[in-house]
């Protein structure tokens, strides 16, 4: 007598994805973390415990709590004007963040549909592209970024927008390699030959299949812009205060750095971790969707 | 009835740094409903071109010129753009050479299936997946409700050609091209898409230019025969007159390196045609096989060869009549 096979039953899709992002080490840690900075700057007006912008000269320069002297009434102490350290720190991650997404976005539409262009045409509009691309990477961003924001003055959205502007270039590299390499496929011509429009390869058979490069790209330049905001806010270029930039409170702190390291240091720290973060998911994000390491 | 396609002085150029590559050259074949016309050449010959070229889906750099390209009467040279991709999928469709990158990885099976039809017909998401899974059903897949669901990488070579098969049949279409669709297969996976080809084909009517190098698989599926060489047709006839009596030089090398059964003994050597193709790259006259021929005469060198008509059918670009040919083949048999 014949026993009963038993059905083999497969995991859905779902489930592989959520088994994968689960067994992911590298993705868990940085998603965390960025969960953690993300709802301190989303929920900073209800947890900061003061306003970052109140300046009170009678309490200057307290030490944190971890301090001799610091107390839990400002756990990471005030600096030379006063203001409570923590909620600056809230307030600094909304700028950041913000800065880095928007910045993201804009390279990012910029860059992609350069580099897809230029991949799936090829011929001149692979030169002009190239020639772009050569171009803006021959500028250094850091000092084109202070002249423009030296010319027409700095405000968050200038910087955005400079920013923005100025690093679509790895975004274009990387697509424009990853469609030349799709463009060869079958499927690509079987879209073609079940009669669909370029725009609608492009967009339904292209993009999907570079996106889980684009994300790595994205990522990795969420926190580029975000070091760049940085380096320019503490050069003063960059975020004026008194609005709360990582960059300017590290500027803001550089005089006392002997006395009361704490002032770089705490900026500086934070800062690191969420570029660390974003850097994490990044690559987590890479791992877990790439088509070869499913099923 | 019209004839399905007609295809007159068909030429394709592709631009290299190297000069004009004359890719495809004076290719003329007609394909009637319901009847498959085998493709058949080495490598490089201009096979897949030649179909790209009816599709209209050349590689960028390679230009399309003939004189006539009509698909059920209807001409498709100075069809626009947006004409020319309303035809493709749903009156002609094409299977490709490679089942596991002819299905794009990011979707399902299903997704891409209905696609095809949702893109042509205002056919809702319900009647594109009953017609999907009918379709899958018809190419010999079971399960088909659940196959639906599913990504191409959970799909074997042999099924995910089959998919590709019930994808080019989703609209119907008069005409299919496969371009070399069971090179990729292994040989029982091979004997069965092809019966399937041959199967549907009757069911459904439709015209087929099936592109091989395999001369086998021609004998078994084909009703008509082009032999390409060097991005020309050198002979062309129904399947049995090519087989039986070949009458281009190049057509009697290509099987004398078939082993026949019951007559080539074990350890016998098989025929060879010595020599390497050349790459017609600028410019050039004559007969492009005369330097591989055991035929060659200096008149070969200088004319351009037209092609012979013997009949309807038949037809060969020699210089030599047709009775040295049958000639040259009787000795070479012997």
């Amino acid at each position: 007598m014949s026993q009963p096979i038993p059905e083999i039953v497969y995991p859905s899709p779902r489930q592989i994805m959520i088994r994968r992002t689960l067994t992911h080490k590298g993705f868990l840690i940085g998603a965390i973390m960025l969960l953690l900075i993300s709802a301190a700057a989303l929920l900073a007006p209800v947890l900061s415990p003061y306003d970052p912008y109140n300046q009170d000269l009678s309490r200057r320069m307290i030490n944190p709590v971890w301090h001799e002297n610091g107390s839990w009434e400002h756990p990471l102490g005030t600096d030379n004007l006063g203001r409570d350290y923590l909620s600056r720190l809230m307030y600094g991650a909304r700028i950041s963040l913000l800065l880095g997404g928007c910045a993201m976005l804009i390279s990012g539409v910029i860059g992609t549909s350069l580099g897809i262009a230029a991949g799936y045409f090829g011929g001149r509009v692979d030169m002009v592209v190239g020639f772009l691309i050569t171009a803006r990477l021959s500028m250094p961003v850091v000092l084109v970024a202070l002249a423009v924001v030296a010319l027409i003055g700095s405000s968050l959205n200038v910087i955005i927008w400079v920013l923005g502007l100025l690093i679509w270039d790895r975004f274009a590299v990387v697509m424009r390699a990853s469609t030349q390499q799709l463009r060869e496929m079958d499927y690509v011509n079987a879209a073609k030959a079940i009669g669909c429009s370029t725009l609608r390869v492009l967009v339904s058979e292209i993009l999907p299949n570079v996106f889980n490069n684009l994300i790595v790209v994205a990522t990795l330049e969420i926190a580029h812009a975000i070091l760049l905001e940085a380096a320019l806010s503490f050069l003063g270029m960059g975020v004026q205060p008194p609005l709360p930039s990582w960059g300017l409170m590290v500027a803001e702190g550089k005089e006392f750095m002997l006395f009361s390291p704490w002032v770089i240091f705490i900026p500086g720290t934070v800062l690191s971790l969420l570029v660390l973060a974003i850097n994490l998911m990044g690559d987590g994000i890479r791992d877990i969707t790439a088509p070869e390491g499913r099923s | 009835m019209t004839t399905l396609l007609n295809i007159r002085a068909l030429y394709v150029n592709i631009s290299l740094s190297a000069g004009m590559l004359h890719a495809v050259r004076d290719v003329s074949f007609h394909v009637e409903r319901g009847e498959t016309l085998c493709l058949v050449g080495e490598s490089g010959c201009g096979k897949s071109l030649t179909a790209l070229a009816v599709m209209d889906i050349l590689p960028s750099r390679s230009v399309r010129w003939a004189e006539q390209i009509t698909l059920e009467g209807q001409d498709l040279q100075n069809l626009k753009d947006r004409h020319m991709s309303d035809l493709r999928g749903s009156r002609m469709a094409m299977i490709f050479q490679e089942p596991m990158t002819s299905l794009n990885p990011c979707y399902t099976i299903g997704n891409q299936l209905e696609e095809t039809l949702r893109r042509h017909r205002s056919a809702s998401r319900r009647e594109a997946r009953d017609r999907a899974v009918f379709l899958l059903e018809k190419v010999g897949i079971t399960a088909a409700g659940t196959r639906l669901k599913q990504y191409p990488h959970q799909l074997s070579g042999g099924l995910r050609q089959r998919v590709m098969i019930a994808m080019s049949l989703m609209c119907g279409p008069a005409l299919i091209i496969a371009d070399e669709p069971t090179t990729a297969l292994d040989v029982t996976i091979q004997a069965q898409i092809l019966s399937l080809l041959s199967s549907l084909q009757k069911e459904f009517g439709m015209g087929m230019i099936f592109i091989t190098h395999d001369l086998g698989i021609v004998a078994r599926i084909a009703t008509r025969v082009a032999v390409m060489y060097c991005g020309m047709v050198v002979e062309t006839g129904v399947v049995g007159e090519i087989f039986h009596s070949p009458l281009h030089p190049y057509t009697q090398g290509l099987l004398a390196c078939l082993p026949v059964p019951g007559k080539t003994r074990p350890g016998e050597h098989l025929g060879s045609i010595p020599g390497m193709v050349p790459t017609p790259i600028g410019d050039f006259s004559g007969c492009m096989f005369r330097n591989r021929c055991s035929h060659a005469m200096e008149e070969c060198c200088h004319e351009s060869i037209e092609l012979y008509r013997v009949s309807v059918e038949r037809a060969y670009r020699c210089l030599l009549s047709k009775e040295t040919c049958l000639a040259n083949h009787m000795t070479q048999k012997d």
